[in-house]
């Protein structure tokens, strides 16, 4: 069959621009980048060669603490919501006292509450947020007591 | 309706079974390393096994829809992207297409109307199926792009990019059931959410695509429903631990898997189903996103007249040539006044 | 059926299943089946007499063995089918756009159904998916039932492409019901409105069988009817050696009103040129047909037909060809013509002798459609014409199917009616160019069987002229095909009477001023011109 294509081929006028009906190789490129697509994952890490993940530090207040506003697995996954929610109820409503399931009392305050256990933002805070690609926002406006003015203001 | 309820029991029970298997140990290592390995695996080799499988097909014939003027006079207008002409026109004609579904945007809806003069029939544009198509297409992309933090280490500046648009409209809303404000509502999501919502309304409510639809075509809205809500309760209302999921993904991402502990099940049931629609792709109508850049009728270009094209398989075949004609007629045509050639 | 009880309302699908819905043959719908001479006449497969109406259809005894085979075999041959099998995501976009769904309100002459049909055999014959899961997968088993119920709607399409047009994937439902009517052609399921023309073509070079003096014979009325006209004999060359143009046109428009007043136009057309530019234009027997029945029946017929265009221009030793007024005939000479029996390297590359253009475009096939040819000869003023001799005329532009979407002749034949007439008025845009309607007739359907189809398919198209018929009191419906004169007159007829069809070098040769004419009061209708109605009365 391929025989009769090229015989065909070779009677046609030089005039005439032979089409090939083989789209083959586009159709490899095609593949070659979807697939590069694809796994880009894999050799964009083998590329970056990314270390493992640094532990989360607890400060030593924190450690000497031993609890927090809720259980350690809760506040993992949802500090954020609880976050958003005494700002509403302290920007909104002026009720700065969080009674928390386990009967403790704790002033509503990131600089004042959180911050002041959690004073090593770099080790604490930093190394999830990086890692897991999630932006804050709260230094945008908060002090934070660990810093100096200068390292605030900026 | 069958169709839909048959489906709709088959995604209840890929919902179900990774609920119940994420309390048990084993069953962890098989839906958060093996299934999604295998997924991966099914995925890229059924792809490339279809697409060479149509590559072995032969286009004999250069047989575009022609939906614009020919180019033929000088004086008279091309139009080079509905009728290309050149291997341009084909691009741009293949680009709008895949990249705006220019032919859905065409599409006109027809209605019966009682007039004054009688009956008369009317087609007026139709733009909703192209919209929610837009939307369910492109949404679907952001979301992916999206999860691509999961999957690199460090996250390059152009996906943090993508989020921060996507999340750039806020709300907030507090009660003591739930609440949404932190982490923001992606845009992405929901619209895909209300995209295949809309798409699968079609079938079940427009008797003519109600008609024609086939369980092939509720699984894979289904499934992406439901991978679409498990994905928004995780983010919003049952929150796992980010950490966590992200080093099982860049596990995943380097050959090191690890399972993590202290994920809830929703994880798990929106990586079981991820698994079963990557999966299920190659076997399906979805694999369309490859099938549409392989359409003789637009990938080629309208120039038939002007280039010869060469069928593979052009075969020689019988025909009644001018002899054999003459050799019947020629008493006929010499009584007619024709010219013969053989006396 | 009275025009307002066809006129259906009413497109919702049944409650049912399609899958378990039963095709009804129902009368008025379906075409004969093919006279079995006709059938072994081209050597085709499995020719006998059967009776769509009738319960056994005398299939072959592996009537399936060979339908899967061909299906198997086509599915490498053309990757259409197998992409149009695989990727079609059933969102229905293709539904309301078929004029025969529009037309009959029958579900499965929505496209996608149409090609559902199909898709179910492949499905439970051809793909893993469909293997495993059978009938929940949307597969079905090859059974008597299925197959004549695709022979049905295989025979309910006009291979217009209006469809894929619009989809997103470009699934072309003329090429699903092409290739899936050379899977009936395998089992000798051949209607006779198809086999018998190709059988024709095939011996006396034309669908109509017919033989050379007929030919003749039909010239020399015309040629008697034109010289009442303008005072002198017009007569065609035919079989002459080295002219420069071989003229194929398809053989309706030798034979039938108002056809004939299309090739009246083109014999006057010929003879201006011939007096005023001295060139040599000639007809031929063997090669009279422009149209090619093949198309509808199988690939190899299509190229055995096709191929004498060629053969008889080498043997004639021509320059080049010009063809017809035609619809499909243009879809094979555009689409398939230089692929298959190509390439015609005896031929030069058409330039117009009298202005010089050279037509680029059919470099390749050397084959130039007459109203690109006319068209640049009224650009270069090459004709006298006077188009108030068409002032009876309030026309409006059917864009034949094939012409526009499987070629794309869209502003030829519009410069051509506009320079040979005064007025002129579109049809709403969603109804011409590359959105145009069926004529209801085309692909082999214009069976007098099948005339309740035909009158359905033809609505939508009839309904957009009777729009400009009521607010533009447009009373002529211009063409470029052959079909579609004998179609639309019928369907004018019926939906829209009063609107008469038209090809388009009627009008020409009605506003040509010939060289020496007499002084002109007859249109080729041998109706008197505007203005004229007097003297006429007098003569």
């Amino acid at each position: 069959m391929n025989d009769k294509a090229e015989l065909s081929n070779a009677s046609a006028s030089a005039s005439m621009k032979l089409i090939p009906s083989g789209d083959k190789k586009w159709i490899i490129l095609g593949l070659i980048i979807f697939v590069g697509l694809f796994t880009f994952p894999i050799w964009y890490n083998m590329l970056k060669c990314s270390a493992p993940i640094q532990p989360v530090v607890l400060s030593a207040k924190a450690k000497a603490a031993g609890y927090c506003v809720l259980p350690k697995s809760e506040m993992v996954s949802a500090h954020m919501q609880i976050l958003d929610e005494w700002r509403d109820i302290v920007v909104r409503e002026g009720e700065r006292t969080y009674t928390s399931p386990s009967g403790k009392i704790f002033t509503m305050s990131l600089s004042n509450t959180c911050l002041d256990c959690h004073n090593n933002q770099a080790e604490f805070c930093d190394r999830c947020h990086q890692y897991a690609s999630v932006k804050t926002y709260c230094m945008d406006c908060h002090v934070n007591p660990s810093k100096s003015l200068k390292e605030n203001m900026q | 309706m069958k169709n839909f309820l048959i489906s709709l029991v088959a995604i209840a029970a890929l919902w179900l079974i990774p609920y119940f298997a994420a309390n048990v140990a084993v069953l962890k290592l098989l839906i958060a390393v093996i299934i999604p390995y295998a997924a991966v695996v099914i995925f890229l080799v059924g792809f490339i096994y279809k697409v060479i499988d149509w590559s072995k097909s032969a286009v004999p014939f250069r047989i575009p829809t022609t939906a614009g003027q020919q180019k033929s006079l000088p004086w008279i207008k091309a139009n080079n992207i509905d009728n290309p002409f050149t291997k341009m026109g084909v691009i741009i004609r293949m680009l709008l297409e895949v990249l705006a579904f220019r032919s859905l945007f065409r599409n006109t809806t027809m209605s019966v109307s009682e007039t004054e003069h009688g009956k008369r029939l009317a087609y007026k544009t139709e733009i909703f199926l192209w919209i929610g198509a837009m939307a369910f297409h492109y949404c679907f992309l952001v979301v992916v792009l999206r999860h691509l933090r999961f999957f690199l280490d460090p996250v390059p500046a152009c996906v943090q990019l993508v989020e921060f648009f996507d999340g750039l409209m806020r709300v907030e809303f507090f009660s003591s059931v739930f609440s949404i404000g932190l982490p923001g509502i992606m845009m992405s999501g929901l619209i895909l959410l209300a995209a295949a919502i809309f798409l699968l309304g079609r079938r079940l409510f427009n008797a003519k695509v109600k008609y024609i639809s086939l369980m092939a075509d509720y699984f894979p809205l289904q499934l992406i429903i439901a991978i679409a809500i498990s994905g928004i309760f995780m983010r919003h209302f049952f929150k796992v631990d980010l950490t966590a999921v992200k080093q099982l993904s860049m596990g995943l991402a380097t050959f090191s898997p690890v399972i993590p502990t202290n994920v809830g099940s929703i994880f798990y049931i929106h990586i079981f189903l991820v698994s079963m629609l990557v999966m299920y792709i190659p076997f399906s109508k979805l694999m369309h996103m490859a099938g549409v850049f392989l359409s003789p009728t637009r990938n080629l270009t309208a120039d038939t007249r002007m280039n010869r094209h060469i069928n593979p398989w052009n075969h020689d075949v019988k025909t009644h040539n001018y002899d054999e004609y003459e050799d019947e007629f020629r008493e006929v045509m010499k009584n007619a006044g024709l010219r013969v050639e053989k006396e | 059926m009275k025009p307002d009880e066809l006129f259906r309302t009413e497109h919702q699908p049944p409650e049912t299943e399609w899958t378990e819905t039963p095709a009804e043959i129902k009368k008025g719908y379906y075409c004969y089946a093919s006279n079995p001479k006709s059938v072994e006449h081209l050597d085709l497969p499995h020719a006998r007499a059967w009776n769509p109406l009738e319960e056994d259809w005398k299939l072959p005894e592996n009537w399936q063995e060979i339908f899967l085979n061909g299906f198997r075999e086509r599915l490498t041959k053309f990757r259409t089918l197998k992409i149009f099998m695989d990727i079609c995501v059933r969102c229905g976009a293709c539904a309301d756009k078929c004029h025969f769904f529009i037309g009959t309100g029958d579900p499965k002459n929505m496209p996608v159904l149409r090609a559902e049909l199909l898709r179910s055999i492949y499905r439970n014959d051809f793909t893993t998916a469909g293997k495993l899961l059978g009938k929940l997968g949307g597969g079905r088993k090859l059974t008597v039932k299925v197959l004549k119920e695709l022979w049905y709607y295989l025979f309910q399409c006009s291979e217009c492409r209006r469809c894929s047009v619009y989809c997103p994937y470009g699934i072309d439902t003329a090429e699903i019901t092409m290739l899936g009517r050379e899977l009936m052609n395998l089992i000798g399921l051949n209607i006779d409105w198809i086999a018998t023309p190709i059988a024709n073509c095939y011996r006396t070079g034309n669908h109509l069988g017919l033989e050379p003096h007929a030919i003749t014979d039909a010239m020399e009325f015309f040629t008697e009817d034109i010289e009442d006209i303008v005072g002198y004999d017009c007569k065609p060359a035919v079989f002459e050696e080295k002219a420069d143009i071989l003229f194929i046109t398809p053989s309706g428009d030798l034979f039938a009103d108002p056809g004939t007043f299309t090739a009246m136009g083109y014999l006057m057309l010929f003879e201006y040129l011939k007096r005023e530019y001295d060139l040599k234009v000639t007809w031929s027997t063997y090669a009279s047909e422009g149209g090619n029945f093949g198309l509808f029946t199988s690939n190899e017929v299509m190229k055995r037909l096709n191929a004498k265009m060629y053969a008889e221009a080498k043997r004639l030793g021509v320059k080049w060809i010009l063809g017809g007024e035609c619809g499909h005939m243009w879809r094979v000479i555009n689409q398939y013509m230089t692929t298959m029996n190509g390439p015609a390297n005896f031929l030069e590359e058409p330039v117009n002798p009298i202005t010089g253009t050279k037509f680029e475009n059919a470099r390749a096939n050397k084959m130039v459609h007459i109203t690109e040819f006319t068209a640049d000869l009224i650009k270069n003023n090459k004709l006298k014409l006077d188009p108030s001799r068409n002032d009876n005329v309030r026309m409006t532009f059917h864009d034949s199917c094939n012409p526009s979407r499987g070629m794309g002749l869209l502003e030829e034949p519009r410069y051509v009616i506009k320079s040979v007439c005064n007025h002129f008025y579109e049809m709403p845009a969603n109804t011409i160019r590359e959105h145009t309607f069926c004529c209801g007739g085309g692909s082999g359907l214009n069976a007098g069987e099948c005339e309740e189809l035909r009158m359905a398919g033809g609505l939508p198209r009839a309904n957009a002229v009777k729009y400009v018929n009521e607010k533009y009191g447009v009373n002529t419906l211009g063409t470029i095909c052959a079909i579609d004169r004998a179609v639309l007159t019928e369907t004018m007829n019926y939906w829209v009477p009063g609107v008469e069809v038209a090809g388009i070098h009627e009008l020409v040769g009605n506003a040509l001023i010939m060289p020496d004419e007499k002084k002109r009061t007859k249109n080729l209708r041998m109706e008197p011109l505007p203005g004229m109605e007097e003297e006429e009365s007098n003569e």
